[in-house]
């Protein structure tokens, strides 16, 4: 018989006070507190974290990366949101 | 790595590919671009990586069982909580590598179910058996070592999913190779008989270790491809060599012999090493090895073992899923 489906969840884990939870990797677990349990025992067997979230992967929408192009266009066009697109007299300083 | 989920729209598109998409891919391997699940890839690829992805997972996971045999017998509590979190380890790299696998549109039952059908293939080392606790140093010096040599220019394989869990594994990996050259070394220091079983070890595990990195370049039937996408950043000869030149400086700290009487140093102080016995690698492959059908049958028992726990854990998820949409309806 097949082994049936065992839902997928993905793992932020923050390694340090102060820094952002980073996507580890994913794992399967039939609700969300074993998917917790198990994000400690396969992401953490070395103190790697502080704190862990586990999210569903069907939860996820993700943008397409084929266009990408269009995706972010509006921001590739806009130089002059950019520092070095206004110019100082080098007299005034670093500014 | 990510979601099986987010492949969906991929695996539908496989049909049409044509040359300009199959150019542009290999301009983007050419150029060290990293390529992730949701990019286009030729089919040849995607198929390719889940067999050697896969493949890798199981090894991990079937590799558990040579040690585990010695857990219950390890000398010292010390070598005991060593080689527990070791073996724990090998399970968390078999779960990095399936799902790294599952990025590419497989689902990790799907490939469990053809390892235990006997359908999958996973490293031919793990076919040999532990007979004697100088077995599980030389495991981790020799079989550990091998498989950082093979997973170290991984991490930079072309493929992004399986390239980050080559870092993490790798990272974990050289706590193994410590851990075993520490037994064997403390072996080689004691008695007489401590020195002859390390001895014994070495000479049984040598040359299966030496078959660990997949037959001669002249006769590797996936390394050409392998090589242009960028999976595969050395030959199977290139990175034996780099092997056994790194490995025999190491035996010869410990005062043991390799068992080949033919080996010699070149001028340009590589180790030369005699032929091996490909025909016993065909034989184990094949299935003929000394413990793969043990192997197999030790899968099939704790896979079939665990089913009430898998049943279990998902109907409970189900009734209280059930519980709080009723509590919502309220
Ligand atoms: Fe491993
Ligand atoms: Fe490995
Ligand atoms: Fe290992």
């Amino acid at each position: 018989m097949a082994t049936p489906n065992t839902p997928l969840w993905e793992v932020f884990i923050r390694s340090r006070n102060g820094l952002a939870h980073k996507h580890v990797g994913s794992l399967h677990a039939s609700d969300a507190t074993m998917a917790l349990q198990a994000a400690r025992d396969i992401y953490t067997r070395r103190g790697e974290g502080l704190s862990i979230w586990v999210v569903p992967s069907s939860a996820i929408t993700a943008s397409d990366p084929a266009e990408k192009g269009m995706m972010f266009e509006p921001a590739e066009s806009k130089i002059y949101r950019h520092p070095t697109f206004y110019e100082v007299p080098e007299e005034v300083g670093h500014m | 790595m990510y979601t099986q989920a987010l492949n969906t729209a991929e695996t539908d598109d496989r049909g049409l590919e044509d040359a300009a998409k199959a150019a542009q891919f290999q301009a983007r391997i050419d150029a060290e671009e990293r390529i992730e699940s949701n990019d286009w890839m030729p089919a040849a690829y995607r198929k390719t990586l889940t067999r050697q992805i896969s493949q890798h997972a199981h090894s991990e996971v079937v590799g558990m069982l040579p040690e585990g045999n010695w857990i219950t017998r390890a000398p010292t509590l010390r070598r005991k909580a060593a080689l527990l979190a070791k073996v724990q380890d090998e399970c968390g790299h078999g779960l990095y590598l399936y799902a790294a696998a599952e990025t590419l549109g497989a689902s990790r039952e799907e490939l469990v179910d053809a390892m235990l059908a006997g359908k999958a293939k996973y490293s031919s080392i793990f076919n040999y058996p532990t007979l004697t606790w100088a077995d599980i140093g030389t495991i981790g010096w020799l079989v550990d070592g091998a498989a950082i040599m093979n997973q170290i220019p991984l991490c930079r394989c072309s493929y992004g999913p399986y390239a980050r869990a080559m870092i993490r594994v790798c990272k974990e990996e050289s706590f193994h190779q410590r851990q075993g050259y520490e037994i064997m070394l403390t072996l080689c220091r004691g008695s007489d008989e401590q020195k002859a079983m390390a001895q014994d070890a070495l000479n049984r595990w040598w040359w299966p270790v030496l078959m660990m990195f997949g037959p001669p370049d002249a006769a590797s039937q996936h390394s050409d491809t392998s090589t242009k996408w960028k999976i595969k950043r050395f030959s199977n000869d290139e990175l034996r060599q780099k092997f056994v030149d790194a490995t025999v400086p190491q035996a010869q700290y410990l005062g043991l012999t390799i068992p080949d009487p033919g080996m010699t140093q070149d001028a340009d102080g590589h180790w030369r090493y005699s032929e091996i016995d490909w025909a016993e690698f065909k034989q184990v492959l094949a299935g003929n090895g000394p413990c793969n059908r043990d192997r197999i049958a030790a899968r099939r028992k704790a896979h079939a073992e665990g089913a009430w726990v898998r049943e279990a854990a998902a109907a409970y998820a189900a009734k209280r899923a059930q519980r709080q949409t009723a509590q919502a309806a309220e």
